[in-house]
Order: C-alpha cells, then sequence, then structure tokens
C-alpha cells in the first residue's frame, strides 16, 4: 500500500519542495493567476444568480462579445484604447437593459428551467452578433497591456511570472474591491442584496426587481468585459473564449453558487489545483490532465459538500 | 387621537375597497368585498382560514390585481400598478412568515425600508461620496428613531436570520415603520407569539398608532387581541365579507359566530 502511495501522492511534491522551492513557486503562481481569470467569469455568474435566481449560460459569450465590441471599435474606428473602454461599457449596459426589457420581463415567475433556456438562447444569440457584426477572425486585444515575463521577478528571486497575469490579477483584485464596496455601502448595493433574499419583501418596501435585475445585467457585463480583455490578451479574442465559461461551473460547485467570495477563493484552488495536477501528477497519468481535474474535483465536491464551500445549504420543509 | 376628538360623524376615508373580485383560476379568493379604511384607526381583518384575508392585504399593497372592482387611496383610484409602486405611495407591510433579509444585519433590513425616500443618483452612490454620503446619514438618522422605538438596540449589527422570531417579527415592524407609511399592513403580526410577546406587540402597534399617527389594517387571530386594539373590524368568510362594524357589533353578530363555529354553509 504504502509502495504504491508514496510515489504517486507524496514523492513528487517532496522532492519538487526540497530540490526546486522555485519551480513549485511558480506552479502555484501560474496556478493563482490562472484561478483569477476563472473567478472573474465565475462572477459573473453568482451575482445574475444571486439577483435573480438565473443561471446565465450567456456569461462566457458575454464576455465573448464584450473583447469582440472592444476590438472591434478599436480596430475599424480606429478609436484610442480608453474611448473603446467607455464605449464598450456603455453598449454592455444597454445590453443589460435590452436582455431585461425584452427577455426577462416577459419571463417572469417562470420556472428556473425556461431561464435558463432563455440565457442559452441569448448564447447563441450573442455569438451570432458578434459575429455578423465584428466577423470571426481572430482578433488581438491592444490595449497596451504589458507582456512577457516580468524582468523584476525574473532578476530577483528568479520566477518566471507572465505581466499580464500580474495585471490581471491586481485589476481582479481592484473589481471585488470596488463591487464589495457597492453592494456593501450604496442603497443601490443594499436593494440588490435585498433582491437577492426576498423577492417578495423587496417589493413590499419599493424596490422595483426590474431595475434591480438591469442593474445586475449591466454589473454582469462590466465583469464580462474585464474578463473578456484579459482572456482575449491572453490567447486572442476568438470564439471558443465563450467555451470558458464551462470552466466557470467546476469554479461555482466549488466555491457555491450564491456568494461571492466562494467565486473567487472556488476559481483560486481550481487553478492552483490544475496546475500542481498537471505538474507532478501529469506524467504518471499520460498528461493533459489539466482539462478535466476541475471537473472530477468538482464531482468530488457534489458528493460531500453539494452547496460548496461559501454557498447556503439549501433547507426545504417537505 | 385627532379623529376620536373631532365631532363630525364623517371621518376622513383613506383607503376604500369597491366590490372587489378576485380569482385564480377557477377560485374565488375574494367576491364582491367592499369596505373602507379611515384615516388614523387600526382597523382588522378577521375570518377563519382560508377567508380571504390575506388576499385582501395584497390587493391593497398591489401584490394581486383583482379582476373586477376599483380601490381608492387618499381619494385617488388606483390604477394597475407594478407592486413596488404600493411602498412609495405610502403602504408599507409586514408578513405572515417573516419576509426579512436574512443575510443583512437588521440596521440593513431596516434602511431598505427608506428606500423609497432615498434618490440621489446612482454615479454618487457608486462612487460613495458626495451627496449620496449625506444622504445615507440623514436617513440613518431616521432609522435609529425607529430602532429606539422599537427598542431593538442590542441587536442593530446582528444579521437577522440568527434572530429569534419574537425580535424578527420586530424588526420587520421596523423596516415598515421606517418608510414612514400613512398606512401600515399587518399580516398576523402576533401570530406565534408567547403572551409576553403579544403584550409587547400590541403596545408597539398602539404606540404607532397613537405616536405617529398611522392608520393601521391587521390581520389577527387572537380575538383578544383584536378586541382591545381594533377601531372598526371587517369579517371575511370564504372570501364575503359578512360583517362589518365596532369589535362589540362584530362579535355580537350571529353570522360571525356561525362561521367562527362552523356551522354549515348552504
Amino acid at each position: 500500500m504504502y509502495d504504491a502511495v508514496y510515489p504517486f501522492l507524496i514523492e513528487p511534491f517532496a522532492k519538487m519542495w526540497t530540490d526546486m522551492p522555485l519551480f513549485f513557486a511558480e506552479t502555484v503562481i501560474s496556478g493563482v493567476m490562472a484561478g483569477v481569470m476563472y473567478s472573474l467569469v465565475a462572477l459573473g455568474f453568482v451575482l445574475i444568480y444571486k439577483a435573480s435566481g438565473i443561471f446565465n449560460f450567456a456569461q462566457g459569450v458575454l464576455a465573448l462579445f464584450a473583447a469582440l465590441t472592444l476590438t472591434g471599435i478599436m480596430d475599424n474606428f480606429g478609436a484610442p484604447g480608453w474611448l473603446a473602454i467607455i464605449l464598450t461599457v456603455a453598449i454592455m449596459f444597454g445590453l443589460a437593459w435590452l436582455i431585461q426589457k425584452l427577455v426577462f420581463n416577459h419571463l417572469i415567475n417562470q420556472e428556473p428551467i425556461i431561464l435558463f433556456m432563455a440565457t442559452l438562447g441569448l448564447a447563441y444569440f450573442l455569438e451570432g452578433a458578434g459575429d455578423i457584426m465584428w466577423g470571426s477572425d481572430v482578433k488581438v486585444v491592444n490595449l497596451g497591456i504589458p507582456q512577457g515575463a516580468s524582468q523584476w521577478l525574473l532578476d530577483g528571486p528568479g520566477l518566471y511570472v507572465e505581466k499580464l497575469e500580474i495585471v490581471a490579477a491586481v485589476t481582479a483584485a481592484i473589481l471585488v474591491t470596488a463591487l464589495t464596496i457597492f453592494f456593501q455601502k450604496t442603497r443601490i448595493g443594499r436593494a440588490l442584496r435585498a433582491v437577492a433574499d426576498d423577492h417578495q419583501a423587496a417589493m413590499s418596501v419599493g424596490i422595483s426587481l426590474e431595475k434591480i435585475w438591469i442593474v445586475v445585467w449591466a454589473v454582469a457585463g462590466l465583469v464580462a468585459l474585464v474578463a473578456g480583455i484579459m482572456w482575449g490578451t491572453k490567447s486572442g479574442v476568438q470564439f471558443s473564449l465563450s467555451l470558458i465559461a464551462l470552466k466557470a461551473l467546476p469554479v461555482l460547485i466549488l466555491g457555491g453558487f450564491t456568494s461571492v467570495p466562494g467565486a473567487i477563493v472556488g476559481g483560486l484552488i481550481i487553478g492552483v489545483g490544475e496546475k500542481i495536477a498537471e505538474v507532478y501528477w501529469g506524467p504518471a497519468l499520460g498528461g493533459a490532465i489539466e482539462n478535466w481535474f476541475a471537473y472530477m474535483l468538482a464531482l468530488a465536491f457534489l458528493l460531500f459538500r453539494p452547496q460548496g464551500l461559501f454557498g447556503e445549504k439549501i433547507i426545504e420543509r417537505v | 387621537m385627532a379623529a376620536l376628538e373631532q365631532p363630525t360623524p364623517q371621518p376622513e376615508v383613506l383607503l376604500a375597497v369597491e366590490d372587489v373580485t378576485l380569482s385564480f383560476g377557477g377560485v374565488q379568493a375574494i367576491k364582491n368585498v367592499s369596505f373602507d379604511i379611515h384615516k388614523g384607526e387600526i382597523r382588522a381583518i378577521i375570518g377563519p382560514n382560508g377567508a380571504g384575508k390575506t388576499s385582501m392585504l395584497n390587493v391593497i399593497n398591489g401584490f394581486y390585481h383583482p379582476q373586477q372592482g376599483t380601490i381608492w387611496f387618499k381619494g385617488v383610484e388606483r390604477s394597475e400598478m407594478r407592486p413596488y409602486v404600493a411602498a412609495s405611495q405610502g403602504v408599507s407591510r409586514t408578513f405572515q412568515n417573516i419576509a426579512l433579509f436574512r443575510g443583512m444585519s437588521t440596521l440593513d433590513n431596516i434602511m431598505t425600508g427608506r428606500v423609497t425616500k432615498m434618490n440621489k443618483n446612482i454615479f454618487w452612490q457608486a462612487l460613495h461620496l458626495g451627496p449620496a454620503r449625506a444622504e445615507e446619514i440623514e436617513h440613518r438618522a431616521k432609522v435609529e428613531e425607529v430602532i429606539d422605538f422599537l427598542e431593538i438596540q442590542h441587536i442593530r449589527r446582528t444579521p437577522v436570520g440568527r434572530l429569534p422570531y419574537g425580535l424578527q417579527k420586530r424588526v420587520e415592524l421596523a423596516r415598515a415603520l421606517a418608510a414612514e407609511p400613512e398606512l401600515l399592513l399587518l399580516d398576523e403580526p402576533m401570530a406565534g407569539m408567547n403572551l409576553e410577546e403579544k403584550e409587547d406587540m400590541s403596545r408597539f402597534v398602539l404606540d404607532v398608532n397613537e405616536q405617529f399617527g398611522t392608520t393601521i389594517a391587521l390581520i389577527e387571530h387572537d380575538m383578544a387581541v383584536v378586541m382591545d386594539l381594533s377601531t372598526r373590524v371587517v369579517v371575511l368568510d370564504h372570501g364575503e365579507l359578512i360583517a362589518d362594524g365596532t369589535p362589540d357589533e362584530v362579535s355580537a353578530n350571529q353570522k360571525v359566530i356561525d362561521a367562527y363555529l362552523g356551522v354549515a354553509h348552504d
């Protein structure tokens, strides 16, 4: 037994930690950075799910659409980066308004599965709209976000870390802090939390669910834009970007569908977990386990803690 | 208080329900019911289970739109509106099965009651400074008044999900009061309470009515409470109005006695 387990579960870590601490650190850091990117997508899911109970399958496409629009405005009209960002934010807000008015206003009090199907339709619609408007070739995000290895970290401790990933992590931290302040300290934020807690009570104090849902979709659009910029800078704006939404699913299962901190911690665990798994267990299992490790982890979580790390335990009266 | 001293026999009508019928599919929850609520009074709505009391409250509150009939509020005929509009017109309510924002603190819950009074634009709010901040402070003062009034200072920061039942009911009342309503709707404010809690709640209801002059409509099952608190009583049974009058008149009414003792309906 020991002979079977030791070389697989313990030895690689022990050896890596003692023999190559820097390599271990790099693995963890790149995992954290990848995790931040997952968190950004998962965050969009959580916001909409919490406030409206809609599982928004279109969140990944929203990120794609935002990135397409941004690059489209910059490439086709030669707008500078800052202007393109402002315009894209405006378009995402407009889109939020349209989604609420044209789709979900007509589906109030419908079953969750119907709302889910609507987001599925929305996903295909946005993908098609993005294609028609801006074309389907791979685009480059040219916002001047630094690329390549951070020289400072390479010279100092000798770590290889991508500059882009540092920028992504810092941006995500700022975004999450700003959102937290918005939710905790402002009237709209309070109204948003109220709606997330109890629709009927929220209406009884005079909160318009419709307005709050527009705000939520707008915020989700903003988060999608940030995610789209980061992913687009990393691997180009292409239609496979919408598939990162799938990676957000195990993140949500781990963190809980209703928890913002859960989305962040879940993203980090998945990110670090899959990098470490790939590097240390990959060779033993034939490689490329990065692709499915997250889903296996999520599956294990579903067995033992279905509500996720931070999710609310659902207790229903029978 | 003023209403009692007025010699005029015609008190001001705050809300009137005229010939209202509400049905869900084939089930008629309310059938041709008419009554009014005078400004400054405590109006009880009673009746056996399934009589349509909560449905009536939901109609007044704008949650349900009756198929037939009109509702007059402050002398204006109410058009079909979105549910959240009632709050900005001055109608607040509590629910039978407490509907608080469980994840939020007592203070935040009560602050949501001020939603209709706060209107600084979202830009300032997002920045959390300037006018929005001043507004927040101003409304906080009003909320503190309500907290003092209902004696819940000690649970200000507690998430309401952790509070015992009786206190949750009180926080819900506080949230409704924070909106400074003209008409306060209470759906079984004393349900599930022990005697002491009921006495506390009764005292608060009377105080709200007397000190703020708030008009109150309440649904309650405890007859002793209804008789003590209310100015006038409406009795519903199977969606129909079977009696309307002072507590004494109503309790002497044969139809009411039959309804409560369960005499067979023709």
